[in-house]
């Protein structure tokens, strides 16, 4: 073999440690690995793995607390001369670091609603760089902004030079800070995360973007993530970390094909897979061992297809309105954020809601919830005993009537008071129903807490002491202390690793399956929702485009909306890459490119058509008939 | 390969780790760690607010200062009234160690009196050879403890036979400035403090209402605090202050004036409480305990005031000082407590005269224990709201 280019950054025995309470914790213990010149590295690992902080330690923006205790950072780069420049023996606030940050070395964020200042123009933002970098005057340095908008997929530049990010999509965004990034074409684009917080469809386009962008700028690439879905699609090396050592590098065909560490092997058992037919069990790296306490246990007798609906939605809408324009008309503009949403829950099932962001998911189930008040529509609720339209409740009925549903949120972090210990979390909801004596209801926290895996002597803790994996499970033991018919999970392993990720949903259908629970599990993650759901409805802009039967949407999606989102999800498989289109542009309305049947607007109303048992999909009357014909 | 770094160029090689894999080892804890985490969220404050040193040592000084206030008639040498005729505008005396190079322990230098007729001054020239050794823990003049039993002892007194000892010196009247200061401290910093709990009250209730309720109410209330903080403060106090009638009591007086403060200064705590409820409500543990069937009186209670609590303990320190100022600004401007109460600001009013300061400067000390006492406040206000956050620090 030819030895190549030397490494453009190579990291040799880092150790980074975390000062707490004047001693310190090492997170980063001796890492090494290399970026060679134009090509992408992955690093991978879980949430305190410490890759955060190694991307950090190459910028030099550790957080104060953090400090390198040892090894190099040594950055090669022919534009200054050649010569390995050490990073981590630099001053992080001197010119040689300031020059190298921004210019050199260049960093995009994971949270692209964040990272932008709400305040400046896009294209202020973007020429920053190139003004603090290069000398430039006002003309030249706009020119090459705007050249670089166009080069992210900004169709009219001109005219985003001047816009606020407010005016932007996440996925425009996101676009915007990669132009920031590369304004001065930096040598090594460190991207943490950059697509963790975007919808597959724009992860997808950005994912195209930053590969194509790489080979026209020949830059080398820090990919950190822990999607391995991400990783099989971007890179070429990948080195994973665990616990602050490196456990497995290699080349991206090493990891994916002959997976050597029982890590890696265990983070590739626990990605969810979208191929069709029945999904693999998800083996998950810390499986939970817990345990029903026999009052909870209930046999599934709703599972009979013969009995009524739990719940029955028809006609569900919702607009909310937003002001728009000048502050001065204040003219009012309503959204329609749940149109017309219909569908049925079975007893025991469960039924998965998916869509992207803004598609009206989470109004849905906090309409369920009654968190909100629809404008029109029904919610009938009939689970045997009770009997009553959600949406007509009030006072003492609709507390009684909280306790048959419950729900688990997203954010484990802002989900739990930071205030109270888990004993009087859990504990709250049976006060609440002055349910039980004290210290029956203390029997049902421990119990509770069995139910979720989690020692009871946890119980005294406050909720900062766990990790988020174990704070979700305590907001599905909260959920479930009123034993309630039916459980809404709003993305509820959105915010997790992996591996918790895999956790989670094992644990989610065993409570499933042994306490009798009916489940709506909402969730972006199309994978995802095929390993818990029964049946699935897609929605997109307040509308649900389809419903089927799990396994039927996958076989045969027939909305070009569902097709399209299966063919955006990035495979953690090597046979199975995302095929980026050549250049992706700025979509104006993808609706337009749709098959008339489907298209909104124009003749016809759009309607639920059957094409084959349960499975319904929006479109004009014929499309069924059309169908049966072909 | 024992190294997951290929050499310099080479194409990358297949690391894997032979060392032990433990997966739970992610999840386990450092002891240092486990201390924190066991931590409940007031022992995490404490943590914090302890490294904050300018905020621990400004809560040391004002626990010490509000000490002395239940202990004024030990550590003043004189009781307030106290008048020495013969040491009338008597410069401050200086403690001395040591006398012709040895070392006699604390004393004055005796003075003796002269009234300098040119400037009809009165002069206290001082005898270096009257050595006056300070007394410690010695009977002095009588008072009654609490109100409880007679005593005599205090803190220090003059020599036997001596005039007196007057470390800040005396006012027109002969009385003593220290004494004057240490009983001053009573009254000038309780009165933040009920003043204090007056806005705090005033600012809870109708900054929660608007939090809470929204709408109208919040509509209401918002423009109410914009009236209020738009007046300017100096005169509302003087016209609030004028309607009291001439003939209160001083104490009643006293209560009249905490009033006027606790009513005008409420408006900034109410704004902090009501946006602070504003964005606890956003969080999904409160919309948890509402799903669950808690109703509005449980989620104020449990869920949004232990959440705000801490913040507003040091938003209200912060605010403290703004009371102290305001009763020594309106005490100085003789429309506030009237002697015989004694406040900072009382002390101050005798030194609103320039003649006053320029031949007898050392009537304005009393601002000294103002600005220590602001300052302090100011710090420790500021330390306990870094350590009011206790989760937003990397552990």
């Amino acid at each position: 073999m030819v030895a190549g280019l030397p490494d453009l950054l190579r990291v040799e025995d880092l150790r980074i440690s975390i000062a707490i309470e004047r001693s310190g914790l090492e997170v980063v213990r001796g890492v090494s690995f290399r970026i060679p010149s134009g090509r992408t590295v992955a690093l991978v690992g879980e949430s305190g793995s410490g890759k955060s902080i190694i991307a950090q330690a190459i910028l030099g923006i550790l957080p104060r607390v953090a400090k390198v205790t040892g090894g190099h950072i040594l950055f090669r780069d022919e534009a200054c001369g050649g010569n390995p420049i050490d990073i981590a023996a630099l001053d992080v606030n001197g010119p040689e670091m300031r020059a190298l940050r921004g210019g050199r070395i260049a960093m995009i964020f994971q949270e692209p609603m964040t990272s932008l200042s709400p305040l400046h123009r896009i294209g202020n933002q973007v020429e920053e760089a190139l003004v603090l970098h290069r000398d430039l005057d006002g003309r030249e340095a706009r020119t090459m902004t705007e050249d670089m908008l166009r080069l992210v997929g900004f169709a009219d530049p001109h005219r985003a030079y001047d816009m606020y990010p407010m005016e932007l999509s996440g996925g425009m965004r996101q676009r915007a800070m990669i132009a920031m990034a590369l304004i001065c074409h930096p040598a090594l684009l460190i991207a943490d995360e950059p697509t963790t917080a975007l919808d597959v469809t724009v992860q997808a386009q950005v994912l195209g973007l930053l590969k194509d962008l790489q080979e026209r700028l020949g830059m080398s690439m820090l990919l950190i993530t822990h999607d391995l879905g991400v990783v099989a699609n971007m890179a070429e090396e990948v080195v994973v970390i665990y616990h602050g050592e490196i456990v497995e590098a290699g080349s991206v065909e090493h990891i994916f094909r002959h997976p050597g560490h029982p890590y890696t092997k265990a983070l590739m058992r626990a990605v969810p897979e979208i191929d069709a037919g029945k999904p693999k069990k998800l083996v998950s790296l810390r499986e939970i061992e817990h345990v029903i306490p026999q009052s909870m246990r209930r046999d599934r007798s709703g599972a009979d297809a013969s009995a009524p609906p739990l719940m029955k939605v028809r006609g569900l809408t919702k607009s909310f309105t937003i002001q728009k324009d000048s502050w001065l008309v204040g003219d009012k503009r309503r959204v329609l954020a749940v149109n017309d949403v219909s569908f049925d829950i079975r007893r025991g099932e469960c039924f998965g809601i998916v869509g992207e962001s803004g598609s009206g998911k989470s109004t849905v189930s906090k309409l369920m919830m009654r968190a909100m008040s629809a404008d029109a529509g029904e919610i009938l609720f009939d689970n045997g005993s009770l009997r009553c339209d959600v949406r007509a409740l009030e006072g003492r009925d609709l507390k009684k009537f909280r306790k048959r549903m419950q729900i688990v949120f997203q954010d484990p972090f802002s989900s739990l008071s930071p205030r109270s210990t888990v004993l009087n979390i859990l504990r709250e909801p049976l006060e609440i129903h002055e349910t039980g004596t004290a210290e029956q209801r203390t029997q049902t926290a421990r119990e509770l807490m069995a139910l979720v895996g989690l020692s009871p002597t946890f119980l005294n803790r406050y909720p900062h002491s766990f990790s988020g994996g174990q704070r979700q499970r305590i907001g599905i033991a909260r959920a479930l202390a009123l034993s309630p018919d039916l459980l809404i999970c709003d993305e509820p392993v959105s915010a997790l690793d992996v591996s918790v990720q895999a956790q989670i949903l094992n644990l989610l259908k065993k409570l499933q399956a042994e306490l009798g629970l009916t489940m709506v599990f909402i969730s972006h993650n199309l994978a995802v929702v095929k390993y818990v759901a029964d049946r699935i409805a897609v929605m997109r802009k307040g509308r649900i485009v389809e419903i089927a039967p799990g396994d039927t949407l996958f076989v045969d999606p027939v909305h070009p909306y569902t097709r399209k989102l299966l063919t955006a999800i990035p495979h953690a498989d090597l046979d199975h890459r995302l095929e980026f289109p050549d250049r992706v542009d700025e979509i104006v309305d993808e609706a337009e490119s749709w098959d008339p049947m489907f298209r909104p607007g124009g003749e016809g109303e759009l309607r639920l058509v059957q094409v084959s048992k349960g499975h319904y999909v929006l479109a004009r009357e014929e499309f069924a008939e059309d169908r049966a014909t072909a | 390969m024992s190294s997951p770094l290929p050499p310099d160029g080479a194409p990358i090689t297949h690391f894997v780790s032979a060392e032990p894999f433990d997966p739970k080892s992610i999840d386990k804890l450092s002891p240092i760690q486990e201390r924190v985490y066991l931590a409940s969220q007031f022992r995490l404050m404490w943590w914090k607010f302890k490294r904050h040193r300018a905020a621990l040592v400004s809560g040391i000084f004002l626990a010490l200062i509000y000490g002395s206030i239940l202990i004024s008639e030990f550590l003043a040498p004189y009781a307030l009234g106290d008048r020495h005729a013969d040491n009338i505008y008597m410069p401050p005396q200086q403690v001395h160690l040591f006398h012709d190079g040895k070392f006699v322990g604390p004393f004055v230098y005796g003075t003796t009196y002269h009234l300098n007729m040119d400037i009809l001054k009165r002069e206290y020239p001082i005898d270096r050879n009257r050595i006056e050794k300070l007394r410690f823990f010695c009977e002095g003049d009588r008072y009654r403890f609490w109100g409880l039993f007679e005593a005599r002892l205090h803190l220090f007194c003059a020599a036997e036979g001596s005039p007196g000892v007057f470390l800040l010196g005396t006012d027109r009247l002969g009385r003593d400035l220290l004494s004057r200061i240490i009983y001053g401290t009573r009254i000038s910093l309780t009165i933040g403090l009920i003043g204090i709990t007056i806005s705090f009250v005033l600012g809870i209730s109708i900054g929660g209402l608007a939090g809470y309720y929204g709408g109208w109410a919040d509509i209401i209330v918002q423009r109410i605090i914009e009236v209020l903080q738009s007046l300017p403060s100096i005169p509302l106090w003087l016209a609030l202050a004028a309607i009291m009638p001439v003939d209160w009591s001083p104490v009643l007086v006293y209560f009249g004036i905490t009033i006027i403060l606790g009513l005008i200064d409420w408006t900034a705590l109410a704004r902090a409480v009501r946006s602070k409820l504003l964005s606890l409500r956003e969080e999904d543990y409160v919309l948890a305990a509402e799903l669950m069937g808690a109703g509005p009186r449980r989620i104020i209670f449990r869920h949004l005031i232990p959440g705000f609590m801490s913040h507003l303990i040091a938003s209200a320190t912060i605010t403290i000082p703004t009371m102290i100022l305001g009763e020594t600004a309106l005490s100085f401007l003789g429309l506030g407590l009237r002697p015989p109460v004694t406040s900072w600001g009382v002390l101050l009013n005798e030194a609103q005269n320039i003649n006053v300061v320029a031949l007898y400067p050392w009537l304005i000390l009393p601002v000294v224990p103002v600005i220590l006492v602001i300052l302090a406040f100011n710090f420790l206000g500021d330390g306990l709201r870094d350590a009011a956050d206790p989760y937003h620090t990397a552990w």
